[in-house]
């Protein structure tokens, strides 16, 4: 594939690791959170922590966005699709993740609740155009990535006067998440270094990282999501800490400009407003993380159409999802990987997602936990 | 023509015409479905006895068995549809244990008011590959169900064959320091259906890889008799495949991903959707396992058919207590090529 297997080739991965085994100081610990499930799933899929020296750990954060989703959130959805008889139109991912008592959207269809898995929400306006009788409500969840196109899919709605088309609007934002993540960090932390956030970039650019390096002193390089993209922001990471630096930089210079995509930034702006506070799995409630519907837009806001009420559901308590999240448990740390969570009978979040560290490490590296013990 | 086509006032109106609920009622109906629509396609000398079974003589040897359920959706796919596909599904199945199949039956449940020419249309795609394959359908049944209550038409089959003396393979057999071969690309079958059914508006030149492999495994199991483990890697693709062997042979396996074929478009699609190959289905494609002695002149017969031109080494069974099935990437790094969990679903981010 054009474009993409020159990210793949595995003679430069070597190269850069070849660097890195030289550059590293042998007595010095690296440990690197790549925030992105997308870079979890490369990291593990092309085995790169074979190719790196025993001191340069990688850390998995929380930008796997069905992870974050709390559970109350997704059991709301649930009992939505169940109460109203309205038909729920949903990434795949979500289908499987546990909300409260483990159950999930799967077994609300086996119940017999509508469910249509869709690639992309133009889909869901499709299927609103073709069945006017009945309520077509979108499960809008993901980072800034997948925001824009949700912003064009409400106004697209509001112009041809949908009136069964609605969006239940779960979106949340990285830097808050990145803030956050920071807040509960030591000052010499766990964290020496970030892997920046690929497609998110793309939309908000590299400026709104910067406090992690001057409020932080953290360096962080936005990478691509492909395998060569990765190495070479462990190779920059690696510089700056051994140059003392902390600098925010951008591998992904392919895609990623300073000030972003404004064009989509304006239609966020335009159709979403801040909340005030948002709940998000392992984090905790936090302050500006998340984005709900402008009241310009309400008509298409399912929390506004259904009145959906806030749902509070607690976790399995065996689950680690939460410290895995925050970077403080390896996905093997946690009691019940690979025992009673599989991505078969998933207890957590973190367990269902490709983008998920927990399914990530049980689909490619179980091999390794397998060897140690 | 049959003496019997008198009872019909009417022919079957394969333009406009639909199942109705009476074709599958035992009546007159029903008894002018079989004679102008199957038994004009399939025509052999069973099916004319017009009896409830058919009855053959058997060859010498161990007789195999296997019997497959269609319910594809789309019933048409480029490349093929529901008809060839329960025939080679079948046969694959039946030559997997490296046995030459002889006999097909068939049963089929239409849905109420499904066309009698899309009937027609699969029927006839399932005698032309039973006859390319040379395996005739000589027993069948049909049934109807209410409009709602199926999705047009599914078909079971059911095959028998004769493996040949001295030849024992089966799932179990693998040991450590065998040999994987795979007769060609991955995924084809799968995408091609994926494209389809998802109406993704892509123009992806993927045709569904459908065939009937007994041909091909004749030809191996000439050149290596001693073939331990054959399985066509359906549902769930070659990383579930290689995993119910591991499993069921009490081993590991080691794989390398760049000796595995996938060709580009369906690369690119599953890349597009976030699908990985492995897990893609086949409808044409099989693993063989054998003595890495033997190896070389198995990859060299399976390239001399054109079903296997593409036929690669693509690892080899290790001593693994967990079962493992592992891969060294294209990196050089190690993956677990795990079982599927679910269905294959497309990520978000």
């Amino acid at each position: 594939m054009k474009y993409l297997d020159e990210f793949r080739d595995g003679e430069r991965a070597r190269g850069i690791a070849a660097r890195i085994r030289q550059e590293v100081e042998p007595n010095r610990r690296y440990a690197l959170m790549e925030f992105c499930g997308g870079h979890t799933h490369a990291i593990c899929r092309y085995g790169i922590e074979d190719l790196l020296p025993d001191n340069v750990r990688l850390i998995h954060g929380p930008g796997c966005p069905v992870c974050v989703l709390p559970s109350g959130r997704l059991q709301a959805a649930i009992d939505l699709v169940e109460r109203e008889r309205v038909i729920l139109c949903s990434y795949g991912d979500l289908l499987r993740v546990p909300g409260a008592q483990g159950d999930t959207l799967l077994k609300a269809r086996a119940r017999g609740a509508e469910l249509r898995m869709v690639y992309s929400i133009n889909d869901a306006l499709d299927l609103a155009r073709a069945q006017p009788d009945r309520q077509m409500v979108f499960f809008a969840i993901g980072f800034e990535t997948t925001t824009p196109p949700t912003a064009v899919a409400i106004r697209q709605a509001r112009r041809e006067g949908l009136g069964n088309f609605s969006v239940y609007c779960n979106h949340v934002l990285t830097p808050p998440a990145l803030r956050a993540l920071l807040a509960t960090q030591p000052a010499t932390g766990v964290v020496d270094g970030f892997i920046g956030p690929a497609h998110v970039s793309t939309i908000i650019g590299s400026q709104p990282y910067a406090f992690v390096a001057t409020d932080h002193h953290r360096p962080l390089v936005i990478a691509g999501f492909e395998p060569l993209d990765v190495l070479q922001a462990i190779s920059m990471l690696i510089r700056q800490i051994n140059a003392g630096r902390a600098e925010v930089e951008n591998e992904y210079t392919r895609a990623v400009s300073a000030e972003g995509n404004r064009k989509a930034q304006r239609l966020m702006a335009e159709v979403f407003a801040l909340r005030s506070t948002f709940e998000w799995r392992g984090l905790g409630w936090l302050p500006d993380s998340a984005l709900a519907i402008r009241p310009e837009f309400a008509e298409w806001d399912a929390e506004n159409r259904f009145a959906i009420p806030p749902i509070q559901a607690t976790d399995h308590k065996a689950c680690a999802c939460g410290e895995v999240l925050r970077g403080i448990k390896h996905p093997e740390d946690c009691k019940v990987f690979g025992t009673a969570c599989t991505p078969d009978h998933p207890l957590g979040s973190c367990m269902v997602s490709a983008e998920g560290a927990c399914a990530a490490y049980y689909h490619y590296g179980r091999f390794r936990q397998a060897a140690a013990s | 023509m049959s003496p019997r086509r008198e009872i019909f006032a009417r022919g079957l109106d394969l333009t406009h015409g639909c199942v109705e609920m009476s074709h599958g009622g035992g009546g007159r109906a029903m008894a002018q479905l079989i004679e102008e629509l199957f038994l004009a396609a399939f025509d052999n000398e069973w099916l004319r006895a017009r009896d409830d079974c058919a009855q053959f003589a058997v060859p010498a040897g161990r007789l195999v068995m296997a019997t497959d359920s269609h319910v594809v959706s789309p019933l048409f796919f480029p490349g093929g549809d529901i008809g060839c596909l329960s025939v080679h599904g079948t046969l694959n199945d039946v030559a997997m244990a490296g046995a030459r199949p002889l006999y097909l039956a068939s049963s089929f449940i239409l849905e109420e008011g499904f066309p009698l020419a899309d009937l027609q249309r699969i029927v006839e795609s399932m005698a032309q590959a039973a006859r390319r394959a040379g395996v005739p359908v000589v027993t069948g049944d049909t049934k109807v169900v209410e409009r709602g209550k199926g999705d047009g038409v599914f078909i079971t089959t059911t095959g028998v064959g004769v493996a040949p003396e001295g030849v024992t393979i089966s799932a179990s057999r693998a040991q450590p320091g065998d040999a994987i071969l795979l007769s060609g690309a991955l995924g084809e079958h799968g995408m091609a259906v994926l494209a389809q059914r998802e109406n993704l508006g892509f123009d992806a030149p993927i045709q569904s890889d459908t065939a009937a492999l007994h041909e091909l495994v004749a030809a191996m199991v000439a050149a290596v008799p001693g073939i331990h483990c054959l399985r066509d890697p359906t549902r769930g693709g070659l990383a579930s495949a290689l995993n119910e062997i591991a499993q069921q042979s009490g081993v590991g396996m080691r794989l390398r991903e760049s000796a595995i074929p996938v060709r580009e478009p369906v690369r690119a699609l599953c890349e597009f959707l976030g699908l990985d190959p492995l897990y893609v289905a086949n409808e044409g494609k099989l693993l063989a396992i054998c003595p890495a002695e033997a190896a070389e002149t198995l990859l060299a017969a399976m390239r001399d058919h054109p079903l296997g031109r593409e036929a690669a080494i693509i690892g080899e069974v290790v001593a693994d207590d967990h079962g493992f099935v592992e891969m060294e990437t294209v990196f050089g790094g190690r993956r677990l090529v795990d079982w599927l969990s679910g269905e294959q679903l497309p990520r978000i981010c």
